[in-house]
């Protein structure tokens, strides 16, 4: 960021003068309308979206579209096994992301010497370019069979145990909630520790320096100096974290078990609302495309909530580093 | 009364105490943190590389795609590459002068005016929107009316390309020194010649290894493909009717079929998919670096 504020900064004579050539004042028009364009395209998406879906707000109404069952032969579209699958693979994806996150973004900034940093920086880039498809791919042909074994082990293990068997007992399937809860957390490792270092990086080294000058180790100087600067910040990067996995579609898809259920059984197959888009809409019409749809209007309304909420968060957090 | 008879040797070494312990605790934590992810990435490329190679030849790049039940050595992903290079290229066409130039507005217009601050702030809220609702989005707006195409999928990745190239163009717009600006400014230039002449040039390097990155990731979606290109198994060389094909989408159909060769098939094309993405990837590195070293 440049300190200079616009006031201060010059502008071209022409400028100042009404006679601007109309190739200059062309160009700023053609800039401008392209900077509307995202808050164009936002609002496009919420209308179009919301109109093809309109047929299933009315039919299945409030109650409806916030029910349980999902029975397209019958004819019935609640939304709600959906939005739980959502959330609760969202929730197991940023339970483990989170931590590792954090740890790298540490080691990263406070741990390592520069020249080490970049190899890590390279491997987290990497991790970032394996397509969802990829994820998805290896997800169900090596990851799911060879999980498998370990939930059913864990499975038996717990059954009976109160609320251990609610949440690991059986049936216990390789495509299920956690195994997308992990593969998701594998997916937004990046975006959450690429965010985390910057916070983090922002910290003042005064301080930093300050906490060890009074004999701190690095871990009290993390606690001490560290963290309250980049608490908010990060609690942004994991909303962040959080707002892409629950939009995470393809590998969701490949590797949830496409079964419309609530259940407190993570490791039972479910569904959630990117995946049993991408996985029915081909065959939808009517109703159940609509129903679909309007899926994908409330995906789109929860993930702008928490996008908005979360770049809230980072900005101020990062206004208030620089001072002021 | 004796004075000390003897200067106790100092050790100036910490004493081992729990909160030196802690301390290796802590650090030993953030290096298990790492191990985890790499483990993972590691078994994953492995993984696909080990089973993408043993498929993947001149002919399988090549040849048309057969049927799913098809023995792994027949056939191929031809069409599959050729569908990802016409729409991923349309893509990049469409997102990238409108990404850099929504960046110049927020950058060399906007400034820190209302209007530009919202624009900023929604462009990074919209790189958070799902891509399966960008592909819901272009569904329907154009498919319902001009049915499926390539063109359509190329909207849809430029809508998900078109704030990550907005947001990277102007950090790097933003790095451009201010004299060189007031200059230009100085003798005589309008806006528009300074900033496509002095501007856009000391940036180039970051805008394009912007734009590749934004590539990369547009090479590798699969959700907004789902429902604007319709996978099918033939090349289609007009972008502008007819259902397309992609490699995301060739690996998807592929990934939950029962057959072995349509596995095996997919794993070459995940591995081709890796390789391109991967590619990108360094020739970004490699641009940035080069802007970086002309800047110093």
């Amino acid at each position: 960021m440049s300190t200079i504020t616009r006031e201060d900064q010059a502008v071209p004579a022409s400028a100042l003068s009404e006679r601007r050539p109309l190739g200059d004042r062309g160009f700023q028009v053609l800039a401008l309308a392209a900077g509307l364009l995202v808050l164009v395209i936002l609002v496009l998406i919420a209308i179009s979206t919301t109109q093809q879906a309109s047929s299933w707000f009315s039919t299945e109404g409030v109650t409806g579209v916030f029910s349980t069952t999902w029975n397209p032969a019958a004819g019935k579209f609640g939304a709600l096994a959906f939005i739980y699958g959502t959330l609760i693979t969202a929730a197991i994806a940023i339970v483990m992301a989170v931590p590792v996150s954090v740890g790298i973004a540490l080691l990263l900034t406070e741990v390592v010497p520069p020249r080490w940093a970049r190899p890590i920086v390279y491997v987290i880039d990497l991790l970032a370019v394996v397509p969802s498809v990829v994820w998805g791919l290896w997800g169900i042909l090596v990851f799911a069979p060879w999980i498998a074994g370990i939930y059913s082990s864990i499975g038996s293990a717990v059954t009976g145990v109160p609320v251990l068997g609610a949440l690991f007992g059986p049936p216990t399937s390789g495509a299920s909630f956690f195994t997308a809860g992990i593969i998701l957390a594998f997916m937004i490792t990046p975006i959450v520790t690429s965010l985390s270092r910057e916070v983090i990086a922002t910290v003042p080294a005064i301080e930093r320096e300050g906490a060890y000058a009074l004999g701190a180790t690095r871990l009290e100087m993390i606690r001490g100096a560290v963290w309250p600067h980049s608490q908010g910040g990060i609690v942004g990067a994991v909303l962040l974290g959080l707002g892409r996995a629950m939009g995470e579609t393809i590998a969701a898809a490949l590797v949830i078990g496409s079964s419309a259920t609530i259940t407190s059984h993570l490791f039972a197959p479910g569904d959630s609302m990117p995946a049993v888009i991408a996985n029915e809409f081909g065959e939808a019409s009517g109703v159940f495309r609509a129903g679909l749809m309007g899926l994908g209007v409330l995906l789109f309304i929860m993930t702008i909530i928490i996008n908005i909420i979360a770049r809230g968060i980072v900005q101020r957090s990062a206004r208030r580093q620089r001072g002021a | 009364m004796t004075v000390a008879t003897e200067q106790p040797k100092l050790d100036l070494r910490e004493p081992p105490s729990w909160r030196r312990t802690k301390n290796r605790i802590a650090t030993a934590l953030m290096v298990l943190a790492m191990v985890l992810v790499v483990i993972p990435l590691g078994l994953v490329l492995y993984t696909v590389i080990a089973r993408g190679a043993s498929v993947i030849s001149w002919s399988f790049l090549t040849s048309s795609i057969p049927v799913q039940v098809a023995p792994a050595n027949v056939g191929g992903i031809g069409p599959a590459i050729v569908g990802t290079i016409e729409i991923v290229g349309l893509a990049t066409l469409l997102a990238v002068p409108l990404g850099v130039l929504g960046a110049i507005y927020l950058n060399e217009y906007g400034g820190k005016n209302a209007l530009a601050r919202v624009i900023g702030f929604m462009a990074d809220v919209m790189t958070g929107v799902p891509s399966i609702v960008m592909g819901l989005f272009i569904f329907s707006i154009w498919v319902l009316h001009f049915g499926f195409s390539g063109f359509a999928g190329a909207l849809a990745l430029g809508c998900l390309m078109l704030p990550i190239v907005i947001r990277s163009s102007d950090e790097m717009l933003k790095l451009v020194p201010d004299s060189l600006r007031e200059a230009s400014y100085a003798l005589g230039a309008t806006r528009a010649r300074v900033t496509l002449t002095v501007v856009l040039p000391a940036a180039v390097g970051g805008i394009v290894s912007g734009a590749l990155l934004a590539v990369a990731r547009a090479a590798g979606e699969t959700a907004p493909l789902l429902f604007t290109i319709l996978t099918v198994t033939t090349v289609n060389r007009n972008l502008f009717s007819g259902a397309n094909t992609a490699l995301p989408s060739q690996i998807f159909a592929n990934a939950t079929s029962p057959y072995v060769g349509a596995q095996a098939r997919a794993w070459g094309a995940a591995l081709t998919l890796v390789v391109i993405a991967f590619i990108l990837m360094l020739v970004a590195r490699f641009v940035t670096g080069r802007f970086t070293r002309q800047g110093r």
